[in-house]
């Protein structure tokens, strides 16, 4: 069924639950989580959604067994496909005072910096303990097993700026937690955490540590004929 | 292999670029003037610059890969390789990369490191360039290019933003060309 949410602005992906006009109550209930996926979210049929997600290939029990390894390098080498994810992201971003893109290392600086440079803002790396020089703060976030640190340069942040999380995919969603939390610690005001592939786990939770989460593609699907 | 007498002399942008790049003392141990391209990353328009100029040098070389070193060159390839057409190939440290992978050795001041690439990521002929944020004794970019020689690509050139004085006046690293867009930062006592 097409919804009245499909056309209604999406720079704003709050602005989905005002404007909503649909009648069945399994739809309202729906709307009242707020989906977060692209093609909920004003992208519905949008052809490049499906060449990023073909993009993207699956690699079973990486790092260990049990893990269907979502690799983006395969999307990378596929320059049209990548463009679109840059594309997308550049459109929702370009008109919401963004002012600064922060980047997770290492994969979240692959995706950054065009984003960055495409609306004007400055992109910031969070990264892995001792990487960074100069003053830095470090934030604490769990692993499956362990802990592991994310650090930011103190003096890259000024208070109040508007400021987008990227990472390749979020998965228990820890490592975005902890980047939030170092933003809003420097006094950034994060708008939106943004993931080319978000886990299942998330579906109809569309919000992290209360920010909003907006993620391309689910995951893809591992092909027997792929490899 | 600089810039600034590689065609771009007098360019204001260079001037910007170098600006941009802050000196950290002593990082990451005693000694060692850090060359910290994150603040050039807060600087929107000499970002641009740095990203332009190489753009505009590989736009019409027929490049079909962008590889970049792990994690800097990160930062510069995907938006080199985006505005060329180009497929962005990563670099990366042992045990990151998923699937089949071929590796090489290099020597760091004390022991060895090693860098990844997929296997089938580029095809034999295919003309390629390295990015890293810096050159300094040239071995993550000489094992860099034996990576992509190993799978029969052609690597046209390593291209820096920053290139130590080490390297001034050589040209070529194993035989391919070094484009260098600024000399290191001096530390500025005000900083």
């Amino acid at each position: 069924m097409i919804t009245i949410r499909a056309i209604i602005n999406t720079a704003n992906p709050f602005s989905l639950l005002l404007g909503h006009t649909q009648t069945q109550t399994q739809a309202h209930a729906r709307v009242s989580e707020c989906e977060m996926f692209a093609v909920e979210n004003g992208l519905q049929g949008d052809p490049r959604l499906k060449a990023i997600s073909d993009a993207i290939r699956v690699i079973p029990h990486f790092p260990k067994t049990g893990i269907m390894f979502q690799d983006i390098t395969t999307l990378l080498l596929d320059p049209v496909a990548f463009k679109h994810v840059v594309d997308i992201f550049v459109d929702r971003y370009k008109h919401m005072n963004i002012s600064l893109v922060a980047g997770v290392e290492a994969r979240g600086f692959i995706f950054g910096p065009p984003i960055a440079l495409a609306i004007g803002a400055k992109f910031i790396p969070l990264r892995k303990p001792g990487k960074l020089p100069g003053k830095v703060i470090s934030e604490e976030y769990e692993l499956e097993y362990g802990r592991d640190r994310l650090e930011m340069s103190v003096e890259a942040v000024k208070a109040d700026e508007r400021a987008l999380v990227i990472d390749d995919l979020v998965a228990t969603g820890g490592t975005l937690s902890a980047s939030i939390s170092l933003l809003e610690r420097a006094g950034a005001e994060v708008v939106e955490c943004a993931c080319v592939v978000g886990l299942p786990k998330f579906k109809g939770q569309c919000k992290l540590k209360g920010k909003p989460l907006y993620v391309l593609v689910e995951p893809s699907q591992f092909d027997d004929l792929t490899l | 292999m600089f810039a600034a007498e590689n065609g771009l002399k007098g360019d204001p942008r260079l001037e910007a670029i170098s600006a941009a790049i802050r000196v950290v003392p002593n990082f990451p141990k005693k000694g060692i003037m850090f060359q910290d391209i994150t603040t050039l990353l807060l600087d929107r328009k000499a970002f641009k610059h740095t990203i332009d100029i190489f753009v505009d040098r590989y736009k019409d070389m027929q490049i079909s890969v962008v590889a970049g070193v792990e994690a800097r060159g990160f930062l510069f390839g995907p938006s080199i390789a985006l505005a060329i057409g180009a497929k962005f190939v990563p670099l990366r440290k042992p045990g990151k990369l998923p699937g089949k992978v071929i590796s090489e050795s290099y020597e760091l001041e004390y022991g060895h490191d090693r860098l990844e690439m997929h296997v089938g990521a580029v095809e034999p002929r295919e003309r390629v360039i390295i990015i890293d944020d810096l050159v300094a004794t040239g071995g993550t970019l000489s094992a860099a290019m034996s990576l992509l020689e190993s799978q029969g690509a052609e690597v046209v050139e390593c291209a820096c933003v920053i290139g130590l004085p080490e390297v001034k006046g050589q040209h070529k690293l194993k035989g391919k060309p070094l484009y260098v867009l600024v000399e290191p930062s001096g530390l500025d006592e005000f900083c």
